[in-house]
């Protein structure tokens, strides 16, 4: 007796990679950062995370059965795809150390049913949801959300001791690297104030500062204070093929190039001009928004060279915040801002089909 | 190592690389349908009653692109009707004959005792009456392909032992068991074409078939093990770096390819006078007790090889004429072996499950790996939409179906399904106009 065969359309082989594997290899790959941030700031952040992801996993699960109108065991199946884990996690990373907890609980609410659902669910939002949130808290709650002044006792950080020039307390509130670069810059032009802004530069630029940097010993929002733990996560990411080089490598060299570039222009010496490169890379939010944020799946391009314009252009954007921009930093809205020339990048990079003409 | 950009790394399975190719005694009773070819049916020969020999012609070419049909047993037709066909969906004319087991070749089946002195033309034409079409899949009138325009310029030309697709071994076993007989075939082929020597193309996944080509003398380019390394246009990239144009054939290109099977039918034809009726094929997968290489009459019941092979094992769920990757999945095990058979796999409970498809998270990989450089997602989504115009500025028509896209899909979306919808769409269109 011959049994009663399944008929279906080719391929009948899957590689078995699933959206949950993705998703919760991403939350892997961002747990070292948790870790350094818990020891640099204190168990405060884990409340914070773990209030993050709780809020957005609950957010998710209410506005798929609710919004959607999903049954219960198909909607507690996409809320805990890992999406949801990820981007209350990324929020949490992108607010200080000092915010209260409230500001994860809406930040997330505000990712998942705003940015997220609204535009249909995962794949269909056209912003990085963490971001977007981060956007909206740093414009109702700017205070808030530029709060860098050190947990007590928990972070003795190593530019504690370079204070802006002009040595106005503001240095202590608002004491992330980024910040005191910028403000030292700003006063290069004042000829009383050039020799101080000079030595804070200099301090700025010193190994240890450097390697505070890269080990994590730094003010700044929570996830992007260790450029190490980051990129053990990244590597993680690349190796498993979860992400490809192509954004974070385009964003990262553009940002370093144009620093490097701008200070040889104003005629600066070349070692100083790859210090501030390296100095832009590992400040602030780069490493953490070029690997684990412009590298979302729904708001980055999908083509291989659209992928490398859109990190030329992050870097660009990066570039001009940072320099001319009214914040020190500028990554999340570079980011931001590409998200929403995706489509438009997409449609102008379709890839040349085998056999077409070059 | 050569290969090309794109393509995915599915689990090679080659479990019957090292069996023997066994000879399968036709069966009772045999099924040859008179469509086996891309191009018109072959016209029938013979009718209800006749007797009919190994290797008799039982059905004509009709017209250029078509292939004539041989009887692979001797014995009485029983029948001449439409039966269920592998490849096609609706039911195809067939002779059903009853095999009296005596295997009385056809008088016409001779050995040449010299053929390097036959013309071209003469070569063409035995290739033409042997009934050979392309062993690899599409199963193309072999002489037609032989005969590309005056103005093509053919300099090179590739015999594909790529073998690509995981599971199968039949061409693998060719080359191992017969590496002589395939050279011979491959310089026939050369010397229509014109061109000095064949270029054999194997992947590296097999070592035995390129020592023992190698050792034949045969000129043999390794290639990275990847898949679809076995698709014509992947394939003349990856060796010339040369690029088939969009909508084109290999020939534009100076390019003919050839596949390890029809090349081996080729050498049959000339040197024994042998028309194409029986062919290797690898009967394999967690669903057959027994696993092998099979040299299997062309009308066989798919049911009877099975048989040979031990039966099935509990729970097998799918039966599939070719590899996991492309082969068509059969609803009934009454479906005849045809020219065009490189395989019969089956599969077993969760080995044959598909999962259930998600949103597309847009993560790329269909892009990453599709061999064409297409954006499969995209184009699944404008065709489910209907918008084949927009679908067609993407490129939907260089879509080769080979699946690599739905295979690495972690959202589980049945991306070729899609395009193969939209390119039915686009085809209707174009034709009201
Ligand atoms: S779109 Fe077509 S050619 Fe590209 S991977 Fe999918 S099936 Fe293969
Ligand atoms: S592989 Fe699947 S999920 Fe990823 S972009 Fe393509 S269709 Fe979407």
């Amino acid at each position: 007796m011959s049994p009663n065969f399944i008929v279906s359309s080719s391929p009948h082989f899957h590689s078995g990679n699933n959206i949950k594997r993705i998703m919760y290899l991403v939350v892997i790959a961002l747990l070292p950062a948790l870790g350094g941030a818990i020891i640099f700031f204190g168990m405060k952040v884990l409340w914070l995370s773990l209030i993050g992801i709780f809020t957005a996993v609950i957010v998710e699960l209410l506005s798929i059965k609710i919004g959607f109108g999903k049954t219960w065991k198909e909607s507690l199946s996409r809320s805990f795809d890992g999406s949801a884990i990820i981007t209350g996690l990324l929020i949490v990373y992108n607010i200080p150390p000092n915010a209260p907890f409230w500001i994860p609980i809406i930040g997330s609410a505000f990712a998942i049913i705003v940015v997220k659902q609204l535009f249909g669910g995962l794949g269909n939002n056209f912003l990085n949801p963490a971001l977007a949130a981060r956007a909206f808290l740093m414009a109702s709650w700017p205070s808030l959300m530029t709060d860098f002044s050190p947990l007590a006792g928990n972070m003795r950080g190593a530019i504690s001791g370079i204070t802006n020039p002009n040595g106005l307390i503001d240095a202590v509130s608002s004491a992330t690297p980024l910040n005191v670069l910028k403000s030292a810059t700003r006063y290069l032009s004042d000829p009383s104030m050039h020799n101080k802004a000079v030595e804070t530069i200099n301090k700025l630029y010193s190994p240890e500062v450097f390697k505070s940097l890269f080990i994590g010993n730094i003010g700044g929002v929570i996830g992007e204070t260790s450029a190490l733990l980051l990129l053990l996560g990244a590597i993680m990411l690349l190796i498993t093929g979860i992400i490809k080089l192509r954004i974070p490598m385009s964003y990262i060299l553009t940002v370093f190039l144009l620093i490097l570039l701008k200070e040889i222009f104003s005629g600066g010496e070349l070692i100083i001009g790859l210090k501030a490169g390296l100095f832009h890379i590992l400040a602030g939010g780069l490493i953490l928004g070029a690997f684990f944020m412009a590298t979302d799946y729904a708001t980055c391009p999908i083509t291989p060279v659209g992928q490398i314009i859109f990190g030329i252009g992050a870097g660009i954007l990066t570039f001009l915040i940072r320099m001319w921009g009214g914040f020190p930093e500028g990554v999340s809205y570079s980011i931001l801002l590409m998200n929403i020339f995706t489509p438009l990048i997409n449609r102008f990079t379709k890839p040349r089909i085998l056999g077409e003409k070059k | 190592m050569k290969s090309f950009k794109g393509g995915i790394h599915p689990e090679e399975n080659k479990i019957t690389t090292g069996s023997l190719i066994k000879e399968m005694p036709a069966p009772e009773l045999i099924v040859i349908p008179f469509s086996q070819h891309t191009g018109a049916p072959a016209k029938p020969l013979v009718k209800k009653g006749d007797r009919v020999l190994v290797g008799m012609k039982i059905g004509e070419a009709e017209g250029y692109i078509s292939s004539p049909i041989h009887s692979s047993v001797s014995g009485k037709v029983k029948d001449i009707r439409v039966m269920p066909h592998p490849v096609s969906a609706i039911p195809v004319l067939s002779c059903v004959i009853v095999n009296d087991g005596e295997n009385e070749p056809d008088p016409s089946i001779k050995k040449r005792t010299s053929y390097d002195t036959l013309s071209v033309e003469e070569l063409k034409n035995i290739i033409k009456e042997a009934g050979i079409v392309g062993l690899g899949g599409a199963a193309f009138p072999t002489n037609v392909k032989l005969s590309p325009p005056p103005e093509a310029h053919i300099d090179t030309l590739i015999i594909n032992g790529a073998e690509c697709e995981p599971y199968l071994t039949a061409d693998d076993r060719l080359m191992q068991e017969m590496p002589e007989r395939i050279l011979e075939g491959a310089n026939i082929i050369a010397k229509i074409l014109g061109v000095k020597e064949p270029i054999f193309a194997i992947e590296e996944n097999k070592p035995e078939a390129i020592s023992k080509m190698k050792a034949a003398g045969a000129n043999v380019v390794t290639l990275k093990t990847k898949y679809p390394q076995g698709a014509e246009k992947q394939l003349i990239k990856a060796i010339l770096d040369r690029e088939v144009p969009r909508g084109g054939l290999p020939f534009m290109v100076g390019v003919v390819v050839q596949n390890i099977g029809t090349v081996k039918a080729v050498a049959d034809a000339v040197i024994y006078g042998e028309p194409l009726y029986k062919r290797v094929l690898t009967v394999t997968g967690d669903g057959v007790k027994n696993r092998g290489n099979l040299l299997v009459a062309v009308g066989t019941l798919f049911k009877d090889v099975i048989d040979f092979m031990g039966g099935y094992t509990d729970n097998t769920i799918k039966l599939i004429m070719g590899g996991p990757m492309m082969g068509i999945s059969q609803k009934t095990d009454t479906v005849p072996v045809i020219k065009g058979t490189s395989g019969i796999l089956l599969l077993k409970g969760e080995q044959a499950n598909i999962p259930h498809s998600e949103p597309c998270i847009n993560c790329g990989e269909c892009v990453e790996v599709c061999p064409m450089h297409l954006v499969p997602t995209l184009l699944a989504k404008l065709s489910e939409n209907g918008k084949v115009k927009m679908a067609n500025r993407w490129g939907i028509m260089d879509c080769i179906e080979c699946g690599s896209c739905s295979y690495v899909c972690p959202a589980g979306i049945k991306l070729v399904q899609a395009i193969r919808l939209g390119k039915y769409l686009l085809r209707k269109e174009r034709s009201k106009k």
